[in-house]
């Protein structure tokens, strides 16, 4: 299990930054990702590995309006 | 179309009912010091001065629009009154060239709609070739008799006031012809630029704005919308036909900063970093606004059918990538000068296929993004070439595309639940989906014909309308109707952020998102939590973006486009380095020594003034801060039903309250009682973060604090509590 903005969300392997992002729905171009406090950088999205019980911030940037 | 008549027919039917000749004044750190007052009854024609006192208050823009309005009228006066006024003011910073998005003028007026203060902002070049004729505001009141265009002839120091029988009034017509009869020839036409609205603005209470400006590319005129509150039905009721400036004196230190090597610099960083980021981030450049339309519907954001859901799978036929293909690409599409982020997108050569123009082949100005969701999915239609097609002609007939979008959404659902009916639509199949009938709808408008002018009155007067005419239950209407201080809702749902439920209740004119956008910090990234937070959060951002309505800027090159490094500042969602670029835009114009507290305390003198100008009207209490159920949780059971798991997890996480055995209709009503106790109590905190009492009234030791305090608006605030 890991949590993503507060909400619990069920683990697997492999589990890509991008393939998060994807299973959230989060196709917000403006986000940050930050995993346990460290944030990971765009170009890494599709090989960083969510680790299991791993704290997830998907902080969405404004925008809009 | 072929038009009626030629421009030497048009020029030569011109009568001069007025003259009147001044010295342009220089503009100087910002200011030309003076502004143009004229008055349509009267024909009377005179220069007022700005004084300090108005500069240190309210800076300019919105502010100077709410400060001479509320000198022109009382308590009494009523939007169709002679004493109402149309002021348009682009403010300090407006006009300068070398930051993206700075050409803004603000339009203030007594709204038909809502029928307290109205503030819009929009492009084009009116307000910066103002004032660099020599005016920090145009003030236009009185009524006139018959078909009036005022002119600034700004290089020779000319105002009059004419007689104009011939123009058309539609605004892709007549914003050419008179593009075409002030120019002295093609290459002039650069050098003016226009105001005008439409024939539905005559016949409706949502009448927009147009303001053009000449697009030498594509060698036609191009619209910018000045499109919340009915200020064109006000400009139309007022006789004006249009509004016209020209000026040569373009250049980029027109505004005679203080400091332009500061304002060069703040620039340049600005314009590498969109050339770096966009393509990246959110793709203005190609796209417009029009790229949140899928994003809004993966986020459940994006209203459909009258808000009652937020995401639709036919969404993706309108999204982006279909945008970016109707859209000319390769252009650069600023409004004004130096705006690199140049989101002004346009479909050049769209054959109209109904109306009075069918057949023709035309320039349509966006659709941006409230405009696709708004006559678009809030209406069931998902088809692009109709939205573009509602588009041009809320465009030219002068009709905002916001609320015509809320407005028909609203008609359409009460037409599928059989209270209104082929008879009282004359016909209309008005179901959702229907684009057919929503153009037709539009076209009666403009005609003045029919269920178009019912429906033009918008949400709030249909709501009363029905109830008195044929008999509909008032609470369900008020439920359903998204409108709110009688301002039609603009296109986000809100039923799963309470911030921004506030966002769009708590505001000054309206449901209208250009105050707050708190959306993803509330719901997706639960970053304000408690009350408290939510009503610092709606406490610093309607304040930050007031500040771009005193100085004639646009919102968007705030966050719409990032720097690399803003996710490790302490405070990402405010943009901490372009909050920093606008201090110094503004010091750099002013040569004031601004800092980023000092910049919401300026905010906060006009947000507050305008609260206590809605007292003035008769609004501005807590009463009118309540938004309709629609927009805080689900009205009905197939709402209710359509995001079951979601809510049912609610109710038994967040308000303590087993589903089980409940039925649906059990179900909606505890989700009510628990969302609208939410929603007060939200309230309370908002009031209290803003130093207003529990009635939403600013204490007097606010207004003091602000020094605000001034006789008339004391004895105003004392007199409501
Ligand atoms: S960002 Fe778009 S709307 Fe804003 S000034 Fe630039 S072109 Fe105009």
């Amino acid at each position: 299990m890991i949590s993503v903005n507060e909400q619990p969300l069920a683990w697997r392997e492999n589990l890509s930054v991008s393939e998060l992002l994807k299973i959230c729905k989060y196709s917000f171009p403006l986000i940050i990702v930050k995993i346990d406090g460290e944030i990971v950088a765009k170009s890494e999205y599709e090989k960083f590995m969510v680790p299991d019980g791993a704290n997830v911030s998907v902080i969405h940037l404004m925008s809009g309006g | 179309m072929e038009n009626k008549y030629s421009i030497e027919q048009i020029k030569s039917a011109h009568k001069i009912l007025k003259e009147f000749t001044y010295v342009p004044k220089p503009v100087n750190k910002g200011y030309s010091g003076e502004t143009l007052y004229v008055n349509l009854s009267t024909n009377e024609i005179k220069i007022k001065q700005v004084t300090e006192r108005m500069k240190d208050v309210f800076i300019g823009g919105r502010g100077f629009g709410l400060w001479y309005l509320w000198n022109a009228v009382t308590e009494k006066t009523r939007w169709n009154d002679p004493e109402n006024e149309i002021i348009i003011s682009p403010g300090p910073i407006g006009g300068i060239t070398q930051y993206p998005g700075a050409g803004k003028s603000l339009v203030v007026s007594l709204s038909p709609i809502t029928g307290s203060a109205m503030d819009s902002n929009v492009g084009g070049y009116f307000g910066p070739y103002m004032k660099f004729s020599g005016f920090d505001a145009i003030e236009i009141q009185g009524k006139a008799p018959k078909d009036v265009v005022v002119f600034i002839d700004g290089d020779n120091g000319r105002v009059t006031i004419e007689e104009a029988p011939l123009e058309d009034i539609n605004s892709h017509i007549i914003c050419e012809q008179l593009t075409e009869l002030y120019a002295k020839d093609e290459a002039d036409r650069l050098h003016v630029a226009t105001v005008a609205s439409g024939k539905a603005a005559e016949h409706t209470l949502i009448g927009h704005l147009n303001f053009s400006f000449y697009d030498k590319r594509r060698k036609g005129t191009r619209l910018k919308q000045a499109g919340r509150g009915g200020i064109g039905t006000v400009f139309r009721d007022k006789k004006i036909k249009g509004l016209v400036v020209r000026t040569t004196n373009i250049k980029g230190n027109s505004n005679t900063p203080a400091d332009q090597a500061l304002l060069n610099k703040t620039g340049i960083k600005l314009h590498k970093e969109i050339h770096r980021n966009d393509d990246k981030q959110c793709h203005m450049r190609t796209q417009g606004t029009a790229h949140l339309v899928e994003i809004m519907s993966d986020y459940d954001l994006l209203p459909v059918n009258n808000f009652k859901f937020g995401s639709h799978e036919k969404a993706r036929q309108m999204a982006s990538w279909v945008w970016e293909k109707k859209f000319t690409q390769g252009i650069p599409d600023g409004c004004w000068f130096g705006c690199t982020l140049a989101c002004a997108k346009a479909v050049d050569g769209f054959q109209l296929k109904t109306g009075p123009y069918k057949g023709d082949k035309v320039i349509v100005d966006g659709p941006e993004y409230e405009t696709v969701a708004g006559v678009g999915s809030c209406c069931g239609i998902f088809d692009p070439d109709a939205v573009v097609e509602l588009n041009f002609y809320c465009d030219t007939y002068g009709v905002d595309t916001i609320s015509f979008g809320t407005l028909t959404a609203f008609a359409m659902e009460c037409f599928e639940n059989k209270i209104i009916t082929e008879k009282e639509t004359g016909g209309l199949k008005l179901n959702f989906g229907n684009h057919e009938a929503a153009l037709e709808l539009l076209h009666q408008m403009a005609r003045g014909e029919g269920f178009g002018k019912v429906a033009g009155m918008g949400v709030r007067r249909m709501k009363e309308y029905f109830v008195k005419n044929y008999n509909a239950d008032p609470k369900f209407l008020q439920d359903i109707g998204m409108e709110c201080k009688g301002l039609e809702y603009s296109q986000y749902v809100s039923k799963e952020s309470l911030a921004q439920q506030g966002g769009y209740a708590l505001t000054n004119k309206g449901p209208q998102h250009d105050e707050a956008w708190l959306i993803f910090m509330d719901m997706v990234n639960n970053h304000i939590p408690t009350f408290e937070n939510k009503a610092e959060a709606l406490h610093y951002f309607p304040l930050f973006r007031t500040w771009f309505g005193l100085n004639g800027l646009c919102k968007l090159p705030w966050n719409d486009v990032e720097p690399e490094d803003n996710p490790k500042t302490d405070e990402p969602a405010k943009v901490p380095e372009h909050v920093q670029n606008y201090v110094d835009l503004f010091n750099g114009v002013t040569g004031k020594k601004i800092d980023k507290k000092e910049l919401i305390r300026m905010s906060e003198r006009v947000y507050n003034f305008q609260r206590v100008f809605n007292l003035k009207m008769g609004f501005g209490t807590r009463e009118h801060d309540i938004p309709p159920y629609r927009s805080v949780g689900p009205v009905t059971c197939e709402e209710y039903e359509s995001r079951k798991d979601r809510y049912d997890k609610q109710l038994k996480e967040k308000a303590g309250i087993s589903p089980e055995g409940l039925s649906t209709e059990e179900k909606v009503k505890k989700m009510r009682e628990y969302r609208e106790k939410q929603y007060q109590m939200l309230v309370d905190a908002v009031y209290k973060r803003r130093g207003w009492n529990e009635k939403g009234i600013p204490k007097l030791e606010t207004l003091k604090d602000l020094s605000i305090d001034f006789e008339d608006v004391v004895k105003i605030v004392k007199s409501k509590m």
